[in-house]
């Protein structure tokens, strides 16, 4: 087997050294009822050509985002990850390192923590921010906790902007917790809604912007009101590049930002892994879920980087912490810092200009389609359109005639009566080409 | 005769040892000294050619127009940054990294190389799943494997992580409760050995948190057990391997005694990479086990994640499992994102979509490698390597528990240190300028100074052995009196030990674009 | 000064107690970084958590020596939370305390008896 280098002989000679007569006596605690004798009922070890055969097989199953149009969003988004972010992340000392536990030793990915927190709290527009959740998602679940920490209140207010799929991770943590959760219904634009569902027991309101049908929303008013009734705001973006056009979250008196960060650095993976983005306001940092890395001096006072205000998280607080959280998303923050670093302000600012070029262009592409009509009134790279039939079947037809055109709004929130409602992306990675066979091929099919 | 004129010594001149001087650049030969990003005065490039596009006129207010704050960096000074940042870092793919508990074993290559195929790794989480039937088939097949070699009869794929698994796992539990009338059962057993994330995410689950005690040979006190145990328990935690490196011997009575009392077994499985091929956790009463897909199953760690934590439940446990779970169906796989009709006492949902992807891809291919056969061999040189350790090191440390075989990991305590003016802190940053990565210290936290040694399956004999001459040889000296090899340890790492005090005091969690005073120790 | 088994001490004037930790818990905690002390108007239980302080890798309870109503708390140790190393039984004081129940005092520990009941551990 080749990942394993003892030789038989090594076997032999090491349990003489332990003085052992078989393998079987270092087992010898496990119960007799619990000993298997033999193998499992699987396949034995197989050759890398014959492993690499069948998962090779097995991708080549799936249609993958470049092999033609595909317009998906709604929460992961394609873009193009320049190749040196995929060289630096498989470098040994990165990708086989842990947790930087002994942080003499660790300052390569220390620093790189710090650097990310910076790049987090710059984008957002937030004084501090951590190094790190699993995703989106479970990252605005802890920010709900985390605010009901710092109110002492027990609800959240979800708008109905939030992603469906993001207000079920909420959900079940906040029942878990006693934490009751009000969602308003759907909508396409009605993140102020959450104002009038205020009262004095929230602690806090979450919505989005972009939200999931594309909308982009200024929150100021929504901080303004959640503020005067003591509870915060926690603003949610699915799609990170979106910062680079739109006035952040902190501009607009956010008290905590959560964003998936999959789009800087990070491929769309079938949904994991992605890395959570984690910001907030400095006075409420000992609040706050995961990893956070600080600076300080070494013995010779020169500047080094270490995990730190580590007496909220589980290892030392137990059932205290702020969050069960330990291994986070580590390696994909590499990723997004990269990524991030290579694009720089300037790179950010063009990047987030040519999505929304894209999806003007693929908006009115669409608009010219009998029977489509546009629905989101202000939007950064996607958009909801309603069609005159159901969005699934017509998501299927056009699969199976080669373009994958988005996302049914009813396979995120079935309940909604919102089944004729599709949610398109465009990104720098759509050809032109595509918008133009997406839309002639969507009239085709609305033609029928 | 044609003469060499240059004057190239070609041999070394006598060398004046004890010269020790800072350089100038602050570099150390390889070791690039290099500053923040932030301090690269690199405000207005890019690495990224993009072409020009309109601005957004129709987004008026809502654009952004004050500064980022972001530098940016070109090509080769990213490459740059980045490695000479990389080789400030300890790697399992330089030396031995025997973090107990962490299951530090190689990577293999060839999962990086196949997660990447663009049919894995650029397939969207909601396109449609007609077009993405080998990655849901190859969930379906990852399912199995797990079911297989746990004897559980279902598996729940989305937590990301172990720590997510765990509160997977419980919140199955809560449901399963709640649905049969007992979500009056609010207390959860868990050892003080156990890892911080049990009682964590119990809180987490609004649980309160009552600790089983431990007996002198390190398993869980019985007795107390059963006197802890009553109508108002939901479910016990035990890790099994347990955090002390043992195997559980009254597994299969402590999931009785658990049972007969109406609650259930949740398994901590950090550590099935010991008993994987060898043990099934579903043949010793096991309601519910998260298994670290980065442990077990060798995704890379990745400096503190990507993780997976797929969660094995019992027949009881199954109904209560959170969407979206694959079914396999006459005319393919079908993931089930919404729970209808009979499945509709799913729990919830975990996250956005349907897990780890990137995570399962890698750990099936390294189950297609190793097979049925190498999965066995890997939890036996796991525990044949932990063992030859033990007992290389057993007459100069002090085994926490010295009798009987240990499984995956030796666990030290540091008695053997008394007296020395060395503690376990000392020694584990002397081992960092011997070349290894320190041991994983102070944790379980019912051994005083313990010393959690998990050396892994993927070590040679040869490797093993420099590790334990390097061990023996700081143990003689430790016990010597060479304090100051110790005291002032590491000496030849990138720093030397950081002042996490001051960090804590006065935290500084980001560069700032204003000039600070650098900090300066009190 | 009277003091409990937990470590915390309690000097009396009037009817307010001023509480800290001694001396002697100080030194166990190590470098503290942190101190979360109470919120003014809280009212305490005798038992009941008061106040957190946090070492680096510890964070521990301060329970309350004694009942009543918090009507001040140290804010200075925000800023210096050392302040609990340097002179815990003076300026790193966490709370003072107006007694519900005075009484509560005979039971604790004089010096003398806590140095004894140090002398134990």
């Amino acid at each position: 087997m080749r990942y394993l280098p003892l030789t038989p002989q090594d076997r032999a000679d090491m349990l003489g050294v332990i003085g052992a007569e078989s393998i079987d006596e270092l087992f010898v605690d496990v119960p007799a009822v619990a000993r298997r004798a033999g193998v499992v009922d699987l396949p034995l070890h197989a050759g890398e050509l014959e492993v690499e055969r069948e998962m090779l097989a097995l991708s080549r199953r799936n249609r993958s985002a470049s092999e033609g149009p595909f317009f998906v969003g709604a929460g992961a988004y394609r873009h193009h990850v320049p190749a040196t972010v995929d060289h630096i992340i498989q470098r040994s000392e990165f990708l086989t390192s842990y947790t930087p536990y002994q942080p003499e030793i660790a300052q390569g990915t220390l620093q790189v923590l710090f650097e990310f927190q910076t790049q987090v709290a710059a984008l957002t527009g937030m004084e501090v921010a951590n190094a790190s959740l699993y995703d989106g998602s479970t990252a605005t679940a802890e920010a709900v906790m985390m605010a009901t920490r710092v109110t002492r209140r027990g609800k959240a207010v979800l708008s109905g902007g939030v992603h469906p799929h993001y207000v079920g991770t909420v959900e079940t943590l906040a029942h878990a917790a006693g934490v009751a959760t009000e969602r308003l219904a759907a909508a396409i634009d009605a993140e102020d809604a959450v104002i009038a569902a205020i009262d004095a027991d929230t602690a806090c309101v979450v919505v989005q912007t972009p939200n999931v049908f594309g909308t982009a929303t200024d929150v100021t008013k929504i901080a303004q009101a959640a503020q005067a009734a003591g509870a915060l705001l926690i603003v949610v973006t699915t799609e990170a590049v979106s910062f680079g056009l739109l006035k952040s979250p902190g501009e607009m008196g956010a008290d905590i930002v959560v964003a998936e960060g999959q789009s800087i650095g990070n491929g769309l993976n079938y949904g994991g892994p992605y890395v959570g983005l984690f910001a907030c306001k400095e006075k409420y940092v000992r609040q706050a879920p995961g990893r956070l890395c600080g600076e300080t001096v070494d013995a010779d006072g020169k500047r080094g980087f270490v995990l730190t205000l580590s007496t909220r998280e589980q290892h030392i607080r137990r059932d205290k912490a702020t969050s069960n959280i330990c291994t986070n998303s580590g390696l994909c923050a590499l990723a997004f810092s990269i990524h991030m670093s290579l694009l720089g302000e300037k790179g950010l600012r063009r990047l987030a200009l040519v999505n929304h070029q894209k999806a003007v262009a693929l908006r009115d592409a669409l608009a010219a389609v009998p029977g489509v009509e546009i629905l989101t009134p202000r939007f950064f790279n996607e958009f909801a359109i309603r069609l005159p039939v159901n969005a699934a079947e017509v998501v299927e037809t056009l699969a199976a005639n080669g373009v994958i055109a988005g996302v049914p709004f009813s396979r995120l929130e079935p309940g909604a009566g919102l089944d004729d409602v599709l949610l398109v992306a465009a990104t720098e990675t759509t050809p032109d080409l595509d918008i133009t066979i997406f839309a002639k091929t969507l009239t085709k099919v609305l033609a029928r | 005769m044609s003469m060499n004129t240059v004057g190239r010594p070609t041999r070394p001149e006598v060398a004046v040892n004890d010269y020790i001087h800072p350089t100038l650049t602050g570099a150390r030969g390889l070791l690039q000294d290099e500053a923040l990003i932030f301090e690269l005065d690199c405000w207005d490039k890019t690495g990224v050619d993009l072409p020009d596009a309109p601005p957004a006129d129709d987004l008026g207010d809502l654009v952004r127009t004050a500064p980022i704050g972001l530098p940016g960096l070109s090509e080769p000074e990213a490459v740059r940054h980045y490695v000479r940042l990389s080789q400030k870092n300890h790697a399992i793919d330089l030396a031995l990294y025997p973090l107990g508990s962490c299951t530090m074993k190689h990577n293999p290559r060839l999962n990086e190389k196949v997660a990447r195929l663009p049919g894995f790794a650029d397939i969207h989480p909601l396109q449609p799943q007609s077009t993405v039937q080998g990655a849901i088939e190859l969930m379906d097949r990852l399912a199995h494997w797990l079911k297989t070699l746990t004897g559980m009869p279902a598996v729940a794929l989305s937590p990301k992580a172990g720590a997510h698994g765990e509160l997977c796992g419980l919140l199955a539990i809560r449901a399963a409760h709640e649905a049969a009338g007992n979500g009056h059962r609010k207390t959860v057993l868990a050892p003080t050995s156990a890892h911080g994330t049990n009682p964590a995410t119990a809180a987490f689950c609004g649980y309160t948190v009552v600790e089983i005690a431990q007996t002198d040979d390190g398993r869980v006190d019985l007795a107390d057990l059963e006197s802890k145990l009553g109508d108002h328990v939901a479910a016990i935690m035990v890790t099994n391997p347990n955090t002390c490196g043992l195997f559980e011997r009254d597994v299969v009575e402590i999931a009785r005694l658990t049972h007969a009392a109406g609650a259930y077994f949740y398994c901590d499985g950090a550590n099935f990479n010991a008993i994987v091929g060898r043990v099934r956790p579903g043949d010793l009463g096991v309601d519910a086990m998260h298994i670290n897909l980065h442990k077990t199953f060798s995704t890379p760690h990745g400096g503190g994640g990507p993780g997976a934590g797929p969660v094995v439940l019992s027949a009881a446990l199954a109904p209560f499992a959170p969407t979206p779970w694959v079914v396999s169906r006459d005319f393919g796989f079908k993931l089930v994102e919404e729970a209808e009709g009979p499945a509709a006492q799913a729990f919830g949902r975990m996250s956005a979509f349907h897990g780890q992807m990137g995570m399962f891809v890698r750990a099936y291919a390294y189950m297609l490698s190793h097979g049925a056969d190498g999965l066995r061999q890997v939890a036996e040189d796991a525990v044949l390597n932990a063992n030859y350790i033990k007992a290389r090191l057993s007459d100069l440390m002090s085994p926490a528990f010295p009798n009987g075989p240990c499984m995956h990991e030796a666990l030290f305590d540091d008695a053997w240190l008394e007296g020395t003016g060395v503690t376990t802190l000392d020694f584990a940053k002397a081992m960092i300028d011997e070349g290894f990565h320190p041991m994983t210290m102070y944790f379980p936290l019912v051994v005083h100074g313990a010393m959690l040694i998990e050396p892994t399956e993927t070590e040679s004999k040869q490797e093993l052995d420099r590790f334990i001459t390097a061990l023996r040889a700081l143990a003689g000296a430790a016990k010597g009196g060479e304090v100051d090899r110790f005291k002032g340890a590491p000496y030849h790492a990138p720093l030397k030990r950081l002042d996490e005090t001051l960090a804590a005091r006065k935290p500084r969690l980001r560069w700032k674009p204003v000039a600070v005073a650098p900090l300066a120790a009190e | 000064m009277k003091f409990t088994k937990d470590h915390e001490w309690v000097e009396v004037e009037g009817d307010i107690a001023t509480v800290g930790v001694t001396g002697y818990a100080a030194e166990q905690l190590g470098d503290v970084v942190f101190v979360e002390v109470p919120e003014v108007g809280k009212t305490v239980k005798q038992g009941e958590g008061l106040a957190v302080v946090e070492s680096v890798k510890a964070a521990s309870d301060v329970y309350a020596p004694v009942s009543g109503e918090v009507v001040e708390a140290n804010g200075q140790l925000s800023d210096a939370p050392e302040t609990v190393n340097a002179v815990p039984e003076a300026g790193g004081w966490f709370a003072k305390i107006k007694l519900s129940n005075p009484a509560e005092l005979d039971a604790l520990m004089d010096r003398t008896a806590y140095e004894a009941f140090l002398s134990t551990l």
